[in-house]
């Protein structure tokens, strides 16, 4: 018994980016607030509080369903999801259930090199719950609180079909999933933060012909560790079918820590939700014309757009996937060409020094001071070796803290144009007149000493040459002058 | 200076607006009336679980201060009782159940911020069945209210309080609310006025939910121009309630005049006349048709072929949705809570001790029908009767332009006389379920007495039909010239 087969499903909630919740007035940029800030009587299910549909809600997650290639229904219904839990005020969530948003779409993504569809069985929009909270703010001993800031923020969740057959495949359309999320602004995918969770349903078989039983993974807070995990629970049920058992249908949460997944039985016995349509809202209906008006507003996707780089630009799969991955720096490195097409050249700049420095001051380029024309201007510089790589590189970290036209900065920071070789090689022959004990010292085999003649050179120019240019430089009028 | 309220006993808004305007009696005055009267009856009828005395009185004084030029707001300074199941910021809400004994409303109603902007001042709140699930009000974990005819009678409910406050004149006007007919069968009980809106012409925000697809808050008065006074206040859109109407509020510039409603067609329908309706109710209603013919109004007879499953089918819907809203009542937030060592207990304990039996039973009804598996049988099932019965009432309101009928179909019972069987104490609302299940309005109004207890007559109609409905029901009041009840009580010892 060699071969497994497994098959995965995931179900994914991100929270939208509205500037107020689901049903209510309240704000949703709860981050960092102090508990039960950003609540009222209908987020708080105080009685007699009646939900209104914040419509922006329900058009992201439409705009959500047209990327993933859904069918948009006609007519949008709220279902009451009812259980009981602490954090969960009114005793039910309003959710979706036989009429979600979008049904039947699918998505593609490259991955471990080719590219691959998985379908997508719904996208339906609900409110968040509240979260408890287990310690400080002081709370007594043996004692939770409720924080309901994130109550009431609308989520859009994403069900795939059971199509995702490895960790790497889930972890590959989960890059794609959170790339499209952000690019259609429909939410900032932060799984760290909480606005894009994942539970994941995953079954081994030994036959390629039925699927094994299905096991729910909760309880996973990055993309890590969704692929640790999943890894995790398909050894464990291989091990399972290796050794003679069966695998139990169950709920397994992620513990972290200790890099295992743990039965979550007794905790949930079989739920029943008693989904009923919610009788506060009216079905709503979505009229083609409104559709049609949102996918105007669909910008190129990630995979498109990777596509497109490749054949126009002429970059590598991989270079193309990078610039791709985030909307913002697709743009920005598109604005760039527009001033200057030389994609070869820009890509490399973005891929090294832009990224670089992006990851080192951990903000996005649209957070950085750094703009299109700046950059060119600069790859122009050094592609006319007005000034040296090096110096480039020094003027770019600047750019990206302080802003700025590249002159500007050279002017702010006492750097002047090398505006010739012929001036460096001056230079060089100064220093080597100057220090005729070096020069004796080199040539007699004191590699050393050709250090200390391209320190002096670097000197002199106030540290604007290119020291590679200044070695070479150097060499060639030493082997000269013998 | 103290007034004799028995002077008041036929007295409108207009009434009071015109004492007032010429100075005969302050704000102040007519508020410590009423509270005086309710002092002194309130004992015995105990139609108000809460007063607001304190704040009624600073309110009073200020509307003394400021008495507006010339046009009264249209409620200005009326007191009014409002249901304990309506938000009212500051004021116990309780909705007559053990699990909020404690809870104070942080927001107004929707309602009662319109009855403030129109001058109005609570007076307290009423008392009803726990969670307006009943027709008797004795479900309210704070005891029953009696009827001010025979104090050993039910007021009716759920809004029992509400008509009970107005038939001893304790208050002139009131809220209700009306689910299956919690508004209409307590009026015709006390022998007042109360309409139950069509769905959505009302907003429910704040009102606490019993079925949401159902629920309306409805206007209830001694008489019925008060009756429609107070509608056109607490009427129109509202975008805090997604399924309240977008329409502005009603004016009684949509009321027929007498001569055209002389010329309408009423419509009898057969069901609600059949053997299970006292016999008294039956002859005084068909009195009061043949004054209709008389006055010159054809009348035909229509059929309601679902009514019988219109009952079945409601005590479906109404505990489906109810075992969800209530569901927020957990001990966590607010209201009663019973520690337990674990979650479950605490949820359980909290839950058993504040539910009375009553709500418990249609919390597990609801929840039965609900759950997978019986979802198609029951609540599917139960919706598409309802469909039956809405287009049970648009047939029939083809051939006329509104139905008569009785409320209820039995007098005012004894307090227990009912409380052992569920089913009997289901049936008291018989006639005003079909058409609350059919989203459409019905107003019940007093049409006599028999023995010394009142008798409702209800009259139905299209959706958003009130002005229609109200045009009879005030040729009605007109013809019968019936006056307006002022049950004595005996002396308190
Ligand atoms: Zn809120």
């Amino acid at each position: 018994m060699a071969d497994f087969y497994v098959t995965i499903g995931l179900e994914v909630h991100c929270q939208l980016l509205t500037r107020t919740k689901m049903f209510c007035q309240c704000g949703t940029d709860y981050i960092g607030k102090a508990p039960n800030t950003l609540v009222c009587p209908v987020c708080m299910g105080i009685p007699g509080s009646l939900p209104v549909l914040n419509e922006k809600a329900l058009e992201l997650a439409i705009k959500t369903a047209l990327a993933f290639r859904c069918e948009i229904l006609p007519q949008v219904v709220f279902h009451r999801k009812n259980y009981f839990y602490p954090d969960l005020p009114k005793g039910y969530q309003i959710s979706q259930y036989n009429f979600p948003v979008g049904v039947n779409g699918f998505v593609e993504f490259f991955t471990q090199g080719t590219k691959k569809r998985v379908r997508i069985k719904r996208v339906h929009v609900e409110e968040d719950a509240g979260k408890l909270i287990h310690e400080g703010l002081g709370l007594p001993p043996n004692s939770s609180g409720v924080d309901f800031n994130r109550c009431g923020i609308p989520l859009v969740e994403i069900v795939t079909e059971p199509d995702i057959h490895s960790p790497e495949e889930a972890r590959d359309y989960l890059v794609m999933l959170r790339s499209m999320v952000r690019y259609i602004g429909a939410s900032d995918g932060n799984m760290e933060e909480g606005s894009l969770r994942c539970d994941a349903n995953v079954s081994v078989s030994p036959s390629p012909l039925e699927l094994g039983t299905k096991v729910e993974v909760k309880n996973m807070n990055s993309f890590r560790s969704v692929f640790r995990a999943l890894h995790y629970e398909i050894e464990r049920q291989k091990r399972v079918l290796l050794e003679g058992g069966m695998v139990i249908q169950e709920t397994r949460h992620w513990d972290e820590r200790e890099g295992m997944t743990v039965s979550a039985r007794g905790k949930e016995e079989a739920e029943d939700y008693r989904y009923f349509p919610d009788p506060d809202l009216l079905p709503v209906a979505i009229k083609p014309e409104d559709v049609e008006e949102i996918e105007k507003t669909l910008p190129e996707l990630p995979l498109e757009r990777r596509e497109r780089f490749m054949t126009e630009y002429e970059l590598t799969e991989s270079e193309a996937g990078i610039l791709t991955q985030e909307k913002d720096i697709a743009d920005f490195f598109e604005a760039c060409l527009r001033e200057f097409r030389k994609p070869r050249l820009v890509c490399n700049w973005m891929l090294t020094e832009v990224l670089k420095n992006l990851n080192e001051l951990n903000i996005d380029i649209m957070q950085s001071k750094i703009t299109p024309g700046s950059l060119v201007e600069l790859i122009k510089m050094v592609d006319k070796k007005e000034i040296s790589g090096t110096i480039a590189k020094d003027i770019l970290e600047e750019m990206f803290v302080s802003g700025g036209k590249v002159k500007e900065i050279m002017a702010r920071k006492g750097i002047s144009f090398i505006t010739s070789e012929k001036e460096l090689e001056r230079i060089a022959r100064e220093a080597i007149e100057k220090n005729p004990q070096s020069v004796a010292d080199y040539l007699s085999g004191k590699e050393k000493a050709l250090h200390f003649l391209i320190g002096q050179v670097m000197k002199m120019t106030r540290g604007q040459a290119d020291p590679e240019t200044v070695k070479s430089l150097l060499l060639k009028e030493l082997s000269s002058g013998e | 200076m103290a007034i004799d309220l028995f002077q008041f006993r036929e007295f409108r808004i207009r009434d009071y607006h015109a004492l007032l305007r010429r100075g005969e009696i302050s704000v102040e005055e007519l508020l410590e009336a009423f509270l005086q009267r309710i002092g002194s009856v309130d004992g015995q009828i105990r139609a108000f679980l809460s007063l607001n005395e304190e704040g009624a009185r600073i309110r009073a004084q200020k509307l003394d201060r400021d008495i507006p030029p010339d046009e009264f707001p249209p409620l200005w300074g009326i007191p009014v009782g409002v249901k304990d199941n309506i938000c009212t910021e500051g004021l116990p809400t309780t909705c007559g159940s053990r699990i909020l004994y404690n809870f104070i409303a942080p927001y107004d109603a929707t309602v009662v911020e319109k009855l403030k902007r129109a001058g109005a001042i609570i007076v307290g709140k009423t008392n009803m069945d726990e969670f307006a699930m009943g027709s008797s009000t004795e479900n309210s974990a704070f005891g029953p209210t009696r009827n001010p005819f025979d104090l050993r009678r039910v007021p009716g409910g759920s809004s029992g309080g509400s008509a009970a406050a107005l038939a001893s004149l304790e208050t002139p006007l009131a809220l209700g609310s009306d689910t299956g007919g919690s508004v209409r069968q307590p009026a015709s009980f006390c022998g007042v006025v109360g309409l139950r809106p069509t769905y959505g012409r009302v907003s429910r925000y704040g009102l606490v939910s019993f079925a949401s697809s159902l629920d309306q808050v409805g206007p209830m008065a001694r008489n019925v121009e008060d009756c429609i006074t107070l509608f056109e206040v607490i009427s129109g859109s509202d975008g805090k309630d997604s399924t309240c109407a977008p329409y502005p509020p009603f004016s009684r510039q949509d009321i027929p005049k007498e001569e055209e409603i002389r010329k309408m067609k009423v419509g009898i329908p057969r069901e609600y006349f059949s053997s299970g309706v006292d016999e008294a109710i039956v002859r005084r209603i068909e009195e009061v048709l043949d004054l209709l013919r008389r006055e010159g109004l054809e009348c035909v007879e229509v059929s309601l072929p679902h009514t019988d499953c219109a009952l079945e089918a409601y005590y479906i819907v109404a505990p489906a949705e109810a075992s969800s809203n209530l569901a927020r009542y957990d001990g966590v937030l607010y209201g009663l809570r019973e520690e337990g060592s674990t979650l479950q207990e605490m949820y359980c304990r909290t839950r058993t001790a504040g539910f009375g039996k009553e709500v418990k039973r249609r919390i597990i009804l609801g929840t039965y029908s609900l759950s997978s598996g019986y979802y198609d049988d029951y609540y599917l099932k139960g919706m598409k009767v309802r469909t039956l019965v809405r287009k049970d009432f648009e047939e029939a309101l083809q051939k006329c332009h509104f139905l008569v009928t009785p409320v209820s179909p039995c007098f005012p019972f004894f307090l227990g006389e009912r409380t052992q069987s569920p089913y009997e104490m289901y049936l008291a609302d018989v006639f005003t379920i079909p058409s609350a299940m059919a989203g459409i309005p019905g107003i019940s109004i007093n049409c006599g007495y028999e023995n010394g207890l009142p008798i409702g007559l209800q009259i139905l109609g299209g959706p958003f039909r009130e002005g229609w409905v109200f045009g009879l029901a005030l040729f009605l009041e007109k013809m019968l010239s019936l006056s307006s009840p002022f049950p004595l009580l005996p002396e308190r010892s």
